[in-house]
């Protein structure tokens, strides 16, 4: 049982839910008493405290070890309605009961902080191993470029003389290829962190899915030229009220990420169409597809695929997670049964149907 | 002709030297300040034809500085942001600021900014050649003829394009489109700019999803850009 989730429990509801079991499991044994004994009424009433102390505070399972006591010695004991106890074997066994019930009691507690301690100590490891990872996959994507970019500058500075034209040419480009590179992985960091601290407030408006879908194209043409991009958007579709600004970067992440990592001829499809009250936007392409026990992780932030060659620091497919989130919708991944990779994405929106027919 | 001189308001050195080289380069005269006080100093000092303002200034925000500037400063300035959202963008275009470009910029698109900020208001009978079609607009006759047939444009249409084509090159807000197009009640309502803007391109675009006139600019609004036929 997930002990976490009765520790939600209020302190107040927690002494009321004490004081109930101890009295309702006291009048049940009341009825029982003459046939099973007062003794093994001690022992059924210890079972209760044991349980409460698995899942309540300290203070609740003093409250109820000692009313249990009490009341055992109050209704059970010889003697009934008297807390007097006669025979110095049931004064004996009182005592006892008394002691385990509140050893029991700080036990049970002991080993839960240990147990939460444990819990804390693992998740301070996954931090530092996913900062390891992020210090791994960062200080590769970005030290590459500037890597390129410091000597490709130094060469042009120093040895400018002896370079033919055509290299300067090719220096040249690869300090532009570079800069636009680093420019990427430093807006995935800035977008990541703006994530993180709770910082994205999607600002819905208006927006033409058709508009959306050609400007992230346009966008994109010089990195997606080798690969067509079929567009199929539903005829007709009504007008969304979304960020379009966060609709666009997840649509950006998306097709660039099939456009550089799909085999040559492979083909990418960017669907849109109206479910409902929800725009659903998919992308799908007939490369190789993710391999199946991947598929699981690729939303996950600094996740690379196994086999990744292309680099990246893992963060796009998270950060567009998280965006399409932001905006209370969902992103799911797929593979297409003869091979390819499909993204669907579908967010409840307001519609307006003025764009088809409206005449001024 | 005289050079066009144009004052470059930005802190950081890297910066002005390589505006100054691409501006120089491009046969413009440049002026140079760090701060927002010389900033302002300069520009009134010399009364340049453009100013660039960097937003992220240390003594004074260049929100400030363009501020303080429209109160008397009356030709184009282009403002340079890093990436930091939409917000600074609008609130800058909607303060008088004529144009914007995020940095890291192409230095390309700069010098087209510039040349088409410097352009003055355009009058008469404009015609364009682009790539896929023809554009003629008689801005006294209100006629518009694609490929030099006459397309029929509905009222708000034809002012729509012809507030484009005023201010060709620069981009136009959402809420300047909305407030000058349909007044200033309807600044909430720009479901009717989006579907202006796709009729708009449908009858003067040759592919209206990829348009080669009315250009989107992600967020922030449109911008009608094409090359003039003189």
């Amino acid at each position: 049982m997930n002990s976490s989730s009765f520790q939600k429990f209020s302190p107040t509801k927690q002494y009321i839910v004490s004081i109930l079991s101890v009295l309702i499991v006291s009048v049940g044994c009341y009825f029982l008493s003459d046939l099973i004994g007062y003794r093994v009424v001690a022992l059924i009433l210890l079972v209760t405290v044991s349980l409460i102390a698995l899942f309540f505070d300290i203070k609740p399972v003093l409250l109820s070890a000692i009313l249990s006591a009490v009341l055992w010695d109050f209704f059970f004991i010889p003697q009934k309605f008297t807390l007097a106890i006669s025979s110095a074997e049931d004064l004996l066994m009182f005592m006892m009961y008394f002691i385990i019930a509140l050893v029991h009691a700080v036990l049970t507690i002991k080993i839960r902080k240990m147990e939460k301690k444990a819990s804390q100590k693992e998740e301070k490891e996954n931090t530092l191993k996913l900062y390891s990872t992020l210090f791994n996959s960062l200080s590769h994507e970005l030290k590459t470029p500037i890597s390129t970019i410091i000597g490709a500058a130094d060469n042009l500075h120093t040895m400018s003389d002896k370079l033919s034209e055509h290299n300067k040419y090719e220096l040249v480009s690869e300090i532009s290829k570079a800069s636009l590179q680093l420019d990427r992985q430093v807006g995935n960091l800035l977008n990541m962190s703006r994530l993180e601290s709770g910082f994205i407030k999607p600002k819905n408006d208006w927006f033409d899915v058709n508009e959306l879908i050609y400007d992230v194209l346009n966008n994109l043409k010089d990195n997606v030229s080798e690969k067509p991009v079929h567009v199929a958007v539903k005829e007709n579709l009504p007008l969304f009220k979304l960020d379009y600004g966060l609709l666009y970067q997840v649509l950006h992440n998306l097709i660039h990420n099939a456009a550089t990592n799909i085999p040559k001829y492979s083909v990418i499809t960017v669907r849109a169409f109206c479910n409902y009250n929800r725009l659903v936007i998919v992308v799908e392409d007939t490369g190789y597809g993710f391999p199946e026990d991947e598929i699981e992780r690729v939303f996950e932030k600094f996740y690379r695929l196994k086999s990744s060659k292309t680099g990246g620091t893992g963060l796009g497919l998270s950060i567009s997670k998280g965006f399409i989130e932001s905006m209370g919708g969902t992103i799911k991944l797929e593979n297409m049964p003869e091979g390819g990779a499909i993204f669907t994405i579908e967010i409840p929106s307001e519609l307006s149907y003025i764009n088809i027919g409206i005449k001024t | 002709m005289k050079k066009s001189d144009i004052l470059v308001i930005d802190d950081e050195p890297q910066i002005r030297k390589l505006l100054e080289i691409t501006l120089k380069t491009n046969d413009f005269d440049v002026i140079e300040a760090a701060t927002a006080k010389e900033g302002l100093l300069k520009a009134k000092n010399n009364f340049p034809d453009l100013i660039l303002l960097d937003l992220g200034l240390p003594d004074e925000s260049g929100h400030e500085v363009l501020k303080k500037l429209r109160e008397w400063y009356t030709k184009p300035v282009i403002i340079l942001s890093v990436q930091s959202g939409e917000e600074d963008i609008i609130k800058a275009l909607e303060n008088g600021a004529n144009d914007y470009l995020v940095k890291p910029f192409r230095t390309g698109e700069l010098i087209a900014r510039i040349r088409s900020s410097l352009r003055g208001s355009l009058k008469g009978i404009i015609s364009y050649e682009g790539a896929k079609n023809e554009l003629e607009i008689d801005l006294n006759l209100r006629i518009v003829k694609k490929n030099n047939e006459l397309i029929k444009l509905t009222a708000t249409e034809y002012d729509l394009l012809a507030l484009f084509v005023k201010n060709e090159g620069r981009v136009l807000t959402h809420q300047y489109l909305l407030r000058e197009i349909w007044g200033p009640g309807y600044l909430n309502q720009s479901q009717y700019l989006r579907v202006f803007i796709a009729q708009l391109r449908k009858k003067i675009e040759t592919e209206p999803n990829q348009p080669e006139y009315i250009l989107t600019e992600s967020r922030v609004g449109y911008r009608f850009i094409a090359k003039i036929n003189l």
